[in-house]
């Protein structure tokens, strides 16, 4: 059996005297698709952020594909990661956030070619050639030289997924990408995603409040409070079937709020 | 009947020292802008306190002492400059000092986000800022430093006090010479202003030219 492509051990974040994480545990197994869901607050949306370097980290080990995040080797101890150890590490994962963050004085194809260009030193002709298959694939081609002020929530979305993919991290982090897009809007992005899970073996880890899509993309289900994990498992039995209390009221408030599952 | 055609050429070759000033105390400046802007928001702690150190030391003491210091101090440490020189060192630190703050403060007026973007996207320090951030952050700062740009221009004035043939020191020489105080300060007025206008005229155009993406009519 494969190894673990991240290896979360015993991670804890606070913010002061707020624990956002509580000793958290968790392991991905390469190519999974895994949704993070649970009310706010739960500190899902902080682990993707620690996973991407974001934030920093109060205790605890995190590993990626055989290496440290947060620590290197130095002599037998383990130090704290410097910025080059962070940059070879970002390599491995790219990440799309609920706000897009598309680059706003740049156009949408500048956008996606940007970092294979300055990181990857690949070729200004080869990017632009990458970038465009990326963009027709996520419906966006025709818009290559638009601004991203020119584009809609669901099409900023598209691009965003696009240049995270340009770099082909082998993890992806989704982080509530459809919580910010009007309703109408929020379909196209959900297709050009359960497209991506079906197609690519890259891992994914996906922050969602859209339980239905969850249970579409996800291999594997997390339940997240108060920053542990309270149950696990696959989407039918998760939504089907909850174990835990505090799943199942979540799950109520969920339903009673008129999304679907 | 006095010949005023002498006098104005007088008063031109004030307004060209005037423009000379102007041009190349906003060059140094602008380099101490960035230089001392970028600075303070280092995320080494010396780096920080020698930006801070710069920006409130020339903020908070006066343009005519900063001057009279770099003219008739620095000699004594043996560092002798034309009046030219010691114009455009003293004009252009103090002129940096304000605009250091305006650079700050517009690259932390574009957003957390953006950065966070870089990160994930891995680019270096040094790309996030050169490729994302300042491109951005710039034409937020361009109103502001119009604002210094005709501070610079005014403040030139001062250097008259160190024998610099300016524009204000040829018209306190007509003056001295034809007795008539009317018209060169009228003529000195006029031309003060319209140096200030264009460089109004001149950021705007550049602001215009630099935000047409970020409004998204480009074509």
């Amino acid at each position: 059996m494969a190894s673990p492509i991240i290896r979360i051990d015993n991670i804890v974040k606070r913010y002061g005297p707020l624990t956002v994480l509580d000793g958290l545990s968790m392991d991905v197994m390469p190519g999974e698709k895994l949704a993070l869901i649970g009310p706010s607050g739960s500190g899902k949306t902080t682990i993707l952020r620690i996973l991407m370097t974001l934030e920093t980290i109060s205790g605890g080990h995190i590993e990626v594909d055989g290496e440290q995040l947060y620590h290197m080797k130095k002599g037998a101890d383990l130090a704290p990661a410097d910025e080059a150890h962070l940059h070879r590490m970002r390599k491995k994962i790219g990440m799309v956030f609920q706000h897009f963050n598309l680059f706003p004085h740049k156009c949408v194809l500048d956008n996606v070619t940007l970092a294979p260009i300055l990181t990857q030193g690949v070729k200004k002709a080869d990017a632009e050639k990458r970038a465009m298959e990326l963009l027709d694939m996520v419906g966006m081609a025709d818009k290559a030289k638009s601004v991203p002020a020119q584009l809609s929530g669901g099409q900023k979305q598209r691009v965003a997924i696009a240049r995270a993919l340009a770099l082909s991290p082998k993890i992806m982090l989704f982080d509530e990408v459809t919580s910010a897009l009007d309703p109408e809007l929020v379909e196209e992005v959900l297709n050009v995603m359960k497209r991506l899970a079906a197609e690519s073996d890259m891992t994914m880890l996906l922050v969602t409040h859209e339980m239905g899509f969850a249970s579409d993309f996800a291999d594997r289900v997390l339940f997240f409070d108060r920053g542990k994990i309270v149950e696990e498992g696959k989407p039918q039995e998760i939504f089907r079937n909850p174990r835990q209390e505090r799943t199942q009221t979540f799950l109520r408030k969920i339903i009673a709020a008129g999304h679907r599952v | 009947m006095i010949d005023w055609s002498g006098y104005l050429t007088l008063i031109l070759e004030g307004a060209l020292v005037t423009l000379q000033l102007t041009v190349m105390g906003s060059a140094l400046a602008l380099v101490m802008a960035f230089l001392a802007g970028l600075g303070r928001l280092s995320r080494f702690f010396i780096v920080r306190a020698l930006a801070t150190t710069y920006i409130e030391f020339f903020r908070g003491t006066s343009i005519f002492v900063q001057l009279f210091w770099v003219y008739f101090v620095l000699p004594f440490a043996g560092l002798t400059l034309t009046p030219l020189q010691a114009g455009v060192l003293a004009l252009g630190l103090n002129v940096g000092a304000y605009a250091a703050e305006v650079v700050r403060g517009a690259v932390k007026a574009v957003g957390r986000e953006q950065t966070e973007a870089c990160v994930a996207l891995n680019l270096s320090r040094y790309q996030r800022m050169r490729h994302v951030i300042l491109p951005q952050a710039l034409p937020l700062m361009l109103p502001t430093f119009c604002n210094n740009a005709i501070e610079l221009l005014k403040g030139t004035a001062v250097v008259s006090l160190i024998s610099l043939t300016d524009l204000t020191f040829q018209a306190q020489v007509v003056r001295a010479q034809t007795g008539n105080t009317l018209i060169p300060f009228t003529t000195i007025l006029i031309l003060y202003f319209a140096m200030a206008w264009s460089i109004s005229i001149g950021m705007r155009w550049l602001e215009r030219r630099m935000s047409r993406s970020l409004d998204g009519v480009r074509t």
